[in-house]
């Protein structure tokens, strides 16, 4: 299939139809408007489900109704409504309910902006709602890989059993691209959902889809159960490209748009004949610690550049194992760093113009 | 023996779990009209009920169809999400007044408000009765809680909300009726609307929502025999029984 030119939003409503989503439960917030409302119409078109809730926690509980039933569901929203989705997350996590959430974020804290940002970063990563768990968290720098993430992330939702979250920032909304939507993408090895409470029991007995352990220990060995899910999206399923990295000095350690515009920097410093590569996390659950270890050991230096005041910086600290100097760029806001402030900076630490 | 007949026994829509409540607490009553109900109408094997938070948190055990547990409030977002995805379902929620009538008041109004095809189960016992006897939006004026411990005060805690009517007033919503379990009359009527609830979303009408007058004699601090007399004495008066809206009324029987 040959490439069309999409808006980022509706490239990512597009790609969930492709990926066989059932239904979608979303509430109005900017900036990911265009994605509810490309699916208000070709949901339908499909035979599917769209659903605009009252809320943004109505929604994210419509999603855990209809993945308990065993449908591929999903919502996005933006910051401060992923923040209200929080509660019903949560609830799927415990429950052990696969569903994608794309987050398309901006600036906070509280109402903040409208304009792009990656000061979720935590909130992703972190679990976010309460209880002791994590979301399989992706953060695609393209619209290209933004589509085939989305695409895949509704089968890992299915093989984990539990909710991917689909990390970008207003810029990958907004903009426009070209985009290849039948791309194919890896398939996982998925069990029919016979867990389902879907209206069924004369076929299989009574199922029951919960998240309350009033005895501790059975909700000890239930935490223990969701841990080792974790444990093996840490093991075997961390994500990350290595941009450049042969020879580099120094490596700037960016995700999502942010990696794009270091991509621009290289070409900068490139041209002042300094190596420079990128670590590209593109899973930021489980953070890629894996890309740490293996550095080449000409780079001296690592550079952590975020659209926030620091938040993936903490596991850069914790991946890095105090080996290297870690240094920090930080755009807030909704300001979007520009690629010469980027290669400014790293001249700044390996010594600028006495560099050569 | 060629003589002896089965004239009771526990309905098929139950398992076969004690239940967890209280002595005198009419949560088992209108567990048993619901099971009954869903067997009666032979849906049970393709109904899927909503739990909610609160004291009848774990009828997820004691339901036999399908079930699935809801946040706190929730359950009819929750109830939504599984009839779009499952139209030819059954689709329930069992709901306290903590939970619908407090925190999940949006999610209640909007369910009915967007027709959703579904049963709301709704259980008004004047009290939030599991986390210990905390004052309800549906407390009466003057009634001791842990939270009004000099009895509700209008001018500070408000006036009681009436669900039934208020959901009445949801242009969306096809059947509303309050119905009491206080006696033996009493419950054959509140089956009777049940069974209408559940008929009118079998047949695809819409929204339908039955409230139950209930009784919480721990938290109150009666005697189930007064928990009951205090109930027909004072809840009744204020949230008067009947049918509150009903959109099929007219159609052929």
């Amino acid at each position: 299939m040959s490439k069309v030119l999409m808006k980022g939003n509706e490239a990512m409503a597009l790609a969930a139809i492709k990926a066989g989503c059932d239904a979608f439960y979303g509430y109005p917030i900017t900036p990911q408007n265009e994605l509810p409302e490309y699916l208000s119409k070709y949901m339908a078109l499909n035979g599917k489900v769209f659903v605009q809730a009252e809320s943004e926690v109505a929604a994210i509980n419509m999603v855990y109704g209809a993945a308990g039933a065993g449908a591929r569901a999903m919502t996005s929203s933006s910051s401060p409504g992923i923040a209200l989705k929080q509660e019903g997350i949560s609830y799927m996590a415990g429950a052990e309910l696969p569903a994608v959430i794309i987050n398309v974020m901006r600036g906070g804290p509280g109402l903040g902006g409208i304009q792009p940002s990656q000061s979720d970063y935590k909130q992703i990563t972190r679990g976010g709602g309460n209880g002791d768990y994590y979301l399989y968290s992706l953060a695609p720098e393209t619209l290209q890989e933004a589509v085939d993430l989305i695409k895949e992330s509704f089968d890992i939702a299915d093989y984990f059993r539990n909710p991917v979250m689909i990390a970008v920032d207003g810029l990958i909304g907004q903009m426009m691209e070209p985009v290849d939507l039948d791309k194919e993408v890896q398939k996982w090895d998925l069990k029919p959902k016979t867990w389902a409470a879907n209206g069924d029991r004369s076929n299989r007995g009574k199922n029951i889809i919960n998240s309350l352990y009033l005895d501790p220990y059975d909700l000890e060995k239930h935490n223990l159960k969701l841990k080792a899910k974790f444990d093996e999206m840490r093991n075997n399923h961390q994500r990350y490209e290595l941009v450049n990295m042969e020879d580099a000095e120094i490596a700037i350690v960016a995700y999502g748009s942010v990696s794009r515009i270091a991509r621009t920097a290289l070409e900068i410093l490139s041209e002042k004949g300094i190596k420079c590569g990128i670590i590209r996390p593109i899973t930021i659950f489980p953070y890629p610690k894996l890309a740490f270890k293996n550095l080449p050991a000409s780079v001296k230096n690592l550079l952590v550049v975020e659209m926030s005041t620091g938040q993936m910086l903490d596991d850069v600290i914790i991946a890095n194992e105090c080996r290297l100097p870690i240094s920090f760029f930080g755009r807030v806001g909704g300001v979007v760093p520009e690629a010469e402030e980027i290669a400014n900076k790293v001249l700044e630490i390996i010594g600028g113009e006495n560099h050569e | 023996m060629n003589n002896v007949k089965t004239v009771y026994k526990k309905s098929a829509g139950l398992t076969d779990l004690p239940l967890s409540y209280c002595p005198g607490c009419t949560h088992g009553i209108i567990h048993k009209l619901v099971a009954e109900v869903l067997v009666e109408l032979d849906v049970l094997d393709r109904t899927i009920g909503v739990a909610s938070v609160g004291c009848s948190v774990l009828n997820y055990k004691f339901f036999a169809c399908d079930m699935q547990q809801a946040a706190h409030g929730r359950a009819p977002a929750v109830a939504t999400g599984i009839k779009r995805v499952r139209p030819n379902n059954i689709v329930f929620t069992y709901q306290g007044d903590g939970d619908l009538a407090s925190i999940g008041i949006a999610e209640a109004i909007h369910a009915a408000h967007r027709g959703e095809n579904i049963t709301i189960v709704f259980v008004n016992n004047a009290i939030y009765g599991m986390t210990g006897g905390q004052m309800a939006p549906t407390t009466l004026i003057g009634q001791k809680t842990t939270t009004s411990p000099n009895g509700r005060d209008e001018k500070t805690q408000g006036l009681p909300l009436k669900i039934a009517e208020l959901m009445a007033t949801i242009p969306g919503a096809t059947y509303i009726e309050r119905v009491s379990v206080h006696n033996p009359q009493h419950v054959n009527k509140a089956k009777r609307a049940l069974k209408k609830a559940f008929t009118i979303q079998k047949e695809n009408k819409g929204f339908t929502l039955i409230e139950f007058i209930s009784t919480c004699p721990v938290n109150w601090g009666m005697t189930p025999k007064d928990a009951v007399d205090w109930a027909v004495d004072n809840m009744i008066p204020y949230y008067p029984l009947g049918v509150y809206k009903d959109k099929t009324a007219g159609e052929e029987k």
